[in-house]
């Protein structure tokens, strides 16, 4: 039994095995071997475990998508067992006494380019197939484990560190919870362990001697154990019952209304959502509307620009499944730590900074116009209300509207139909709150992204975990920003909200209602815990 | 050595997946299966060489066998091709 303890992000338990994950970006060496028949035997085994995975994938995708979308895992196998390619590595690792890695990689790429080189479309697209098996053979002859598309059972993740593209691109469903050595609290690995209601840990020093390994992961301590042995693993399943025991307690909560014990002060309580799937979960959470919807998600699965159509749909989903349920959907908030490889952004010094959310959206206006086209024509299914991110002054918003206008007058006269909805900007930083009065006249609503603000406020870069311990989110700072933007964003006529983490944190729920703020918005899994802690507050003691 | 000529009728010529499968019908047989289009060869068990033909709808294959089952192989490839190709 082996402990090692960081610093926990949500608080739960889980018990799996290990998988470790990592990146496909390795480099292979060219190293220098003495004994090619050692290389070619090593060669041999690893395309026996890499068929076998094959085989493993393939009949899980029979099962999923059928037998002919199933095929390429066929036609896989068959390209491994494929005697040129197969000749080619053993010559290699023989002629140039080179390891087989090696060996593998530059022949998958010489196949590779023999098929990219072919006068036909078709046979142009083979070469990622071949790239593919030969990152497989890699992997394999690396130690590394297999993708997560072939596991039996929902596995701990152990990781260096996750960026979104990785974790959106995760069967959800096969996650019991995350341990990184780097990432901090406040990013985006963080958010989506909260939002999935799964424990996670990060700044453990991870070793990729777990693979495979069973293990605990306890969220109240923040303490990984490798190998358990069987008296800390009754202990911690029991405390897992406990949980969820409390968890019933809480769902006894469901349709009761987010108001104090006295019934002096009620308030709206949202749920922050990622994915159209997500709403299933704020629904089950008994949200009473969705507060923030992070559209990124859309860009961030997609290899190219998602069209208009596909847009509409996902939001006409959430808007619908919601049934006349508030739905706020922010714009694109791309940039700083969300990359996304086609929009093609220049490395920055300092992304945080730099060029993200609302400003591509103001000089990329083809992107904007399609995703407020998308957002308009989706209004008329539902309750959406439209977010904009990383404002800083009200000049922006003037920018907006006219776009938003355009937008509208190009669909009246297509005539297609749309409502006229609500528009809020997202107060988040510092030169937004010093103009939060005149920004409240120009909108509806605001919604302070707490996690942003406290960076900018505090000037302490989120993604830097040196630097958690300096990171105080009860700043005095940022909480009297918060009672002068709930203050003006009345005085100017609009609503105030919260859809930062910090709107979850139970220590604050009480000075929150007397701040005045007029909404909520959480993670799913923390709408119940904060309702729990509106029906405790008694606004008669205040 | 026996041998057929045929016409692909298949939209995408001989693609991943059948290339596939007629590899996986070539190595029942002891007999050499070798196919012959535009100038270019390729074993009838080799399946990035068959792909890297790069045969189209249209084209005419020679498929030929030679060894000790080479009547049964021709049989058996002749009945492929018209059902997969």
């Amino acid at each position: 039994m082996e402990q090692y303890t960081g610093k926990s992000i949500f608080k739960k338990i889980a018990i799996g095995r290990i998988y470790f994950y990592e990146k496909n970006e390795y480099q292979v060496k060219r190293e220098k071997i003495e004994d090619p028949e050692q290389e070619i035997k090593r060669l041999e085994a690893a395309k026996v475990v890499a068929i076998s995975q094959l085989d493993r994938i393939y009949q899980k995708a029979v099962k999923e998508v059928g037998e002919d979308n199933a095929a390429v895992f066929e036609v896989h196998k068959m390209m491994l067992d494929d005697e040129d390619y197969l000749d080619a590595i053993t010559n290699t690792i023989q002629d140039e006494k080179v390891c087989a890695e090696y060996a593998v990689a530059t022949t998958g790429d010489n196949f590779a380019a023999m098929f990219a080189a072919m006068d036909d479309e078709y046979m142009k697209a083979r070469a990622a197939d071949i790239k593919d098996i030969s990152e497989r053979l890699v992997a394999v002859l690396l130690g590394r484990d297999t993708d997560m598309g072939a596991l039996d059972e929902p596995v701990i993740l152990v990781a260096d560190d996750l960026a979104p593209s990785e974790t959106v691109q995760m069967d959800k469903s096969k996650l019991l919870a995350f341990v990184t050595e780097h990432g901090s609290s406040n990013s985006h690995t963080a958010i989506l362990a909260r939002t999935m209601n799964i424990p996670a840990l990060i700044g453990i020093p991870i070793n990729r001697e777990w693979r495979g390994r069973m293990a605990v992961v306890d969220g109240y301590t923040g303490t990984v154990t490798i190998d358990p042995d069987e008296k800390y693993l009754a202990a911690m399943r029991a405390q897992m019952e406990e949980d969820e025991k409390k968890r019933q307690l809480l769902a006894e909560l469901k349709g009761k209304e987010t108001v104090t014990a006295d019934g002096g002060k009620s308030i709206h309580l949202y749920a922050n959502i990622g994915s159209v799937a997500d709403t299933a979960s704020a629904l089950a959470n008994d949200a009473e509307g969705i507060g923030l919807f992070r559209s990124e998600f859309l860009y961030l699965e997609s290899s190219t620009y998602p069209s208009e159509e596909d847009q509409f749909q996902a939001y006409k989903t959430v808007a619908q499944n919601m049934g006349g349920k508030k739905v706020i959907i922010r714009t694109l908030d791309i940039g700083a730590d969300k990359q996304v490889d086609y929009f093609n952004l220049d490395k920055e010094d300092n992304p945080a900074l730099g060029y993200r959310a609302i400003r591509i959206c103001l000089t990329r206006k083809d992107i904007f116009k399609t995703q407020l086209r998308a957002l308009l024509r989706a209004s008329a299914f539902g309750n959406i209300s439209i977010m904009f991110p990383m404002i800083i002054s009200v000049d922006e918003v003037h920018q907006i509207k006219a776009i938003l206008q355009e937008v509208k007058d190009e669909l009246k006269s297509e005539g297609i139909e749309y409502k006229d909805v609500e528009i809020g900007v997202m107060i988040e930083t510092p030169a937004a709150v010093m103009i939060s009065e005149e920004l409240g006249r120009e909108v509806d609503f605001f919604s302070v992204g707490t996690n942003d603000l406290t960076q900018y406020l505090l000037a302490i870069d989120r993604q830097n975990p040196k630097l958690d311990e300096f990171y105080d989110p009860h700043h005095p700072a940022v909480l009297r920003a918060l009672q002068m933007i709930i203050d003006n964003g009345h005085k100017g006529g609009a609503w105030v909200g919260i859809c930062g983490e910090l709107g979850a944190d139970l220590a604050l729920t009480e000075t929150f209602l007397k701040m005045g703020v007029d909404e909520l918005s959480v993670s799913p899994t923390f709408v119940l815990p904060v309702r729990d802690a509106v029906r405790r507050c008694d606004t008669t003691k205040w | 050595m026996k041998s057929f000529n045929y016409v692909i009728t298949d939209e995408i010529g001989i693609h991943a997946r059948p290339a596939g499968l007629l590899v996986k019908e070539a190595k029942k047989f002891e007999s050499a299966i070798t196919l012959e289009c535009g100038g270019k060869k390729a074993a009838a068990t080799k399946l990035m060489a068959i792909m890297g033909m790069g045969v189209k709808t249209g084209c005419e294959v020679t498929v030929s066998a030679e060894g000790a089952d080479e009547d049964a192989a021709i049989a058996a490839m002749q009945e492929f091709f018209k059902a997969n190709l």
